[in-house]
């Protein structure tokens, strides 16, 4: 067992963790921070993805061990100060771009990590981005609906809301 | 001005706001108190015979708490098939037993026939490693093909079935001979063989179980990624365990999508009950994605030869089919419905074609077991006509729109009875193809072929125009067919003395967003905020006995049981109204939340009145109960049938095959609609997993029966390239004429309608770029299989 020390949504923790323990079952098993989920073992599907130092990153395939001393973001750690929904998460809501929610954490965190980089991405550039999170339920036209919105960008001539 | 409240209003979804903080609650986020880790062990052949199970080794490693094997669970019952379906000659289906864990033989890739209980996740892991290094199995020939199966009678994937064969059914069989005679002397036929591709479902969130014992009372718990809850613990407490249901309470917290393959009970379900009992502490599984590639029901799987037969100028005399359906190793609760009753009574489309025979022969195979997956039959249906209805047009030279059109039952026709015996109550087919037409701009299409052509690619536009049945039911004409099982569902509505209201619904939302539109509906119908009521469902202690969601029954059915219990709840507020305003019963009227006396400005609100029904001073005692809380049950008395037209535009890059979708309107009849936003993200769903299963999805197993596809890797997944953005348009509405809500249902549309669309795009691109030996290509169209069929 190794000890490992992170900062998790702006607080310091701390655990014991295997060789073998991953990320995300540090956050779930761990911390109780069950927001991030496990939806494939192959690392294709993105419900996992979190932010390890300001990147988005599969958090199935990493292990705790690794990231001593990272600074680690969670679909927990989206919302504004006040509790409200921040801007990518409102947008999710306003536009219908979730249905089971399960896919969701990582398309949120995966879709803020575009924005950091790309603020006002065109719709294949968001369809590029989003290749590595799965959706089995809403098609994606909501999600990349969401997106754009989020940037700022006007969605009001996009077919059906 | 679109409505900001009530039916018909987009709310936005309060479900929402838990997915989107991570604070949803699905079954593996739970860590309950001494929870202990269940991991099965997995047959790595298709077909065998266990020889032997070692368990000691891993009965003796780290943390290992229990180690069960198909011995132990040899005694109880099987997970039956809900559905018993007879053959023509009358005789019944086969039926072998399904059990917990296999016993004696093996007969999938997949197959749970072990299964150790450890103090964490990954010891038990190591432990299941052990055990299966500890297990003999000696092969068996693999039986895979289904034309094989049914052709050899000396390899049996269950010893007692001789041909492979659960039935071989006909539909209706008394209309055989007039069909044959029908296509024999017709001036045209068109025939065409077509495989339906085997799917997984993949709903994101994998399967998982906990199971809960109370040594004090008894009692157990199961929670569990399940569609309907309900018919779960019937299954598990029954059938399965022979646990009295009132002892087992079975709970389906946030479900992460099912598509179908959460509706079936699994045998991981009583796995956990049973470890959880012997160990005394909670047990929890949960499916790595691989396992729930080799073990949930996968869906479709049909390999077909479709006729149609019609005179030279495209007008319909018959359609017959004869169809392989796989139903793999063992019987899925649907699995024997779906391939007949949910397929073959779908045969005439909406089409006024006289005569129309199916024959279904379902297959045991060794492959994971086939059953219900989103749209159900009906895309198996709407595929096999749509596509033949396509290729007769290309052989007689007809345009796809006209024949449609002059095919289409007419308004004027309705309530319309096929000759597959669906009595169709109302649809108006000629609108919804105008419609879809007009938003897909066919007029304009030579103008963009012609763009594309100068890119080098073929454009082509592909039509289909489907009909479904949803809400299956009534109870009494299902059981005749073969169901075990009533259709009905229910809804409690309990107003609570503060006036506020917990609806307890047999319905169950893994996606759907019922907690937003139920509770949408019930406040229009008592005119109070949508913020008042709470919509209850997924736990067997508290909700009333339905039937859970899918077959896009839950607005359908269950909605209109809950609509029913809050006229009751109306009908009781009239009875208390009129004694605190000493009026007469008839002379009061219920509108905007008031209880008013008719003509006068005397009133109650709706808040007043349930008040008074728990703190019942003013209250007529005598001849009314106290309270006011309502049940309903509703027993439908037909389908809906909701139906439409969807237009598909494709680029095919005939250098290298790959197709990619520019387009895609939908227009469709799903009757009147609660929530607009809600139905536009149903239809893209749909249309998306049938642009999966059109483009891209395949379920391989090899000769030996080993799955190919078992991983995200190897299965491809629609992602968000993969798709355009859909035009989506439901604006002809011919309300359902037997419920009172006038409803449909829009779950599986986009997935019943969209396969032939995009196909038929294909194969129109390929005959306008002048590859005109193409007739047909199986889905996925792979760009091999376009590039391929291009090089003839």
């Amino acid at each position: 067992m190794t000890k490992v020390t992170m900062t998790v949504n702006g607080k310091a923790v701390s655990g014991e963790v295997e060789g073998r323990t991953l990320l995300v079952s540090f956050l779930r098993e761990g911390l109780g921070l069950t927001g991030t989920h496990v939806g494939c073992d192959t690392s294709q599907c993105g419900a996992c993805v979190v932010h390890v130092n300001g990147q988005p990153a599969k958090s199935c395939t990493a292990f705790a061990a690794d990231l001593d001393g990272a600074s680690i973001t969670t679909i927990e750690g989206m919302a504004n100060a006040d509790g409200s929904l921040g801007t990518i998460q409102q947008a999710f809501q306003d536009h219908h771009g979730l249905q089971c929610g399960f896919c969701t954490p990582g398309m949120v965190m995966s879709s803020a990590a575009l924005l950091a980089e790309n603020p006002k991405p065109t719709e294949m550039e968001v369809r590029h981005y989003l290749e590595g999170n799965i959706c089995r339920c809403t098609g994606y036209h909501n999600i990349v609906k969401a997106v754009l919105a989020a940037s700022g960008q006007d969605v009001s001539k996009i077919a059906a809301e | 001005m679109p409505k900001d409240h009530g039916i018909g209003a987009s709310s936005k979804r309060r479900e929402d706001i838990r997915f989107l903080t991570g604070q949803g609650v699905y079954t593996d986020d739970l860590n309950l108190h001494g929870q202990a880790y269940a991991v099965i062990v997995r047959s790595t052949v298709a077909h065998g015979k266990i020889k032997s199970i070692n368990t000691s080794n891993a009965a003796g490693m780290p943390g290992v708490l229990a180690v069960f094997t198909g011995e132990d669970f040899k005694d109880v019952g099987g997970n039956p098939a809900g559905w018993l379906i007879n053959s023509r000659d009358g005789t019944p289906m086969r039926e072998p037993k399904r059990p917990v864990l296999a016993h004696g033989k093996v007969r999938h890739v997949g197959d749970a026939y072990a299964a150790v209980v450890a103090e964490t996740h990954a010891q038990a892991k190591d432990a299941a490693e052990q055990l299966a290094a500890d297990t003999e199995i000696k092969d068996l020939p693999a039986i895979v093909d289904m034309a094989a199966a049914v052709a050899d009678a000396s390899n049996r994937v269950h010893d007692e079935i001789p041909d492979n064969l659960c039935f071989d059914w006909g539909w209706i069989e008394d209309n055989r001979a007039k069909v044959d005679e029908a296509i024999r002397n017709a001036p045209h036929v068109t025939t065409l063989e077509l495989i339906n591709n085997r799917l997984v479902p993949n709903a994101m969130e994998p399967r998982a179980s906990i199971g809960e014992y109370f040594p004090g009372t008894g009692d157990y718990k199961l929670t569990t990624t399940s569609q309907n809850p309900h018919l779960t613990r019937l299954l598990v407490a029954a059938f399965v365990m022979g646990i009295p249901e009132n002892k087992l309470t079975v709970v389906a917290p946030d479900v992460g999508g099912g598509f179908g393959s959460k509706i079936y009970h699994y045998g991981e379900e009583a796995l956990v009950l049973a470890a959880a009992k012997k160990l005394k502490r909670p047990v929890r599984w949960t499916a790595e994605r691989t396992e729930s590639f080799l073990s949930d029901a996968h869906g479709r799987d049909h390999v077909t030869k479709i006729e149609l037969a019609c005179e030279k100028d495209g007008t319909f005399i018959a359609f017959r089919t004869e169809t392989l359906a796989n139903v793999g190793a063992y019987l899925s609760n649907f699995s024997t419905a779906t391939p007949t009753f949910l397929h073959g009574t779908l045969m005439a489309g909406p089409y006024k074609v006289p005569n129309v025979y199916v024959n279904v022969k379902t297959v045991f195979t060794n492959t994971a077991p086939v059953d219900a997956y989103r749209g159900a039959g009906r895309p198996e249906a709407t595929f096999s006509l749509e596509r033949v209805v396509d290729k007769m047009c290309r052989e007689l030279n007809l345009d796809p729109f006209e024949v449609r059109r002059k095919n289409f039952i007419t308004t004027d026709m309705f309530p319309y009875t096929t000759p597959v015996g669906l009595p169709y109550d109302t649809g108006n087919y000629h609108a919804t193809l105008d419609k879809a037409m007009e938003i897909a701009n066919v007029s304009g299409f030579e103008k963009r072929r012609a763009a594309s052509a100068a890119k080098g690619k073929l454009r082509g536009m592909g039509l289909s125009t489907w009909i479904e049945a949803c809400g299956i039911a009534p109870s009494h004409l299902v059981g005749v067919l073969g169901s075990r099982v009533g259709l009905y569902d229910a809804a409690t509505v309990r107003v609570n003395a503060t006036g506020n209201i917990s609806v307890m619904v047999g319905a169950h939302s893994h996606g759907q967003g019922h907690e937003t539109v139920f509770a949408q509906i019930v406040a229009d119908k008592l005119g109070i905020p949508e913020s008042s009521v709470e919509i209850v469902h997924g736990d067997t202690s508290k909700i009333p006995f339905g039937m859970g969601s899918y077959g896009s029954r839950s607005l359908a059915v269950c909605g209109v049981a809950m609509t029913k219990a809050i006229d009751k709840i109306v009908a009781k507020g009239k009875k208390i109204a009129a004694h605190m305003l000493e009026a007469a019963e008839e002379d009061i009227s219920f509108e905007d939340g008031k209880f008013a006396v008719a003509g006068t400005d005397k009133a109650k609100t709706f808040g007043e009145i349930a008040f008074s029904a728990y703190v019942p001073h003013n209250y007529p005692l005598e001849t009314l109960e106290p309270g006011l809380e309502e049940t309903a049950f509703y027993d439908p008395n037909n389908f809906t049938y909701p139906a439409g037209a969807y237009i598909c535009e494709v680029d095919v890059d005939p250098d290298t095959g790959k197709v990619d979708i520019l387009s895609f309107v939908c227009a469709d009849d799903f009757g009147n609609i609660m929530n607009p936003m809600i139905v536009d993200g149903q239809v893209h769903g749909g249309v998306g997993q049938g642009i999966g299963q059109a483009l891209l999805e395949n379920t391989t197993y090899d000769e030996n029966g080993q799955l190919l596809t078992g991983s995200f890797m190897d299965y491809a997944m629609p992602r968000a390239e993969d798709v355009p953005f859909y035009q989506v348009d439901y604006s002809c509405q011919t309300p359902c004429t037997h419920n009172p809500l006038g409803v449909k249902g829009c779950g599986e549309a986009g997935a019943i309608g969209s396969p032939p669309a995009v196909v038929n795009a294909v194969i129109d691109a390929l005959h306008r770029g002048g590859h005109t030996q193409v007739k047909h290509i199986d889905m996925p169209v792979s760009p091999s299989r376009v590039w391929s069929a291009i090089q003839g």
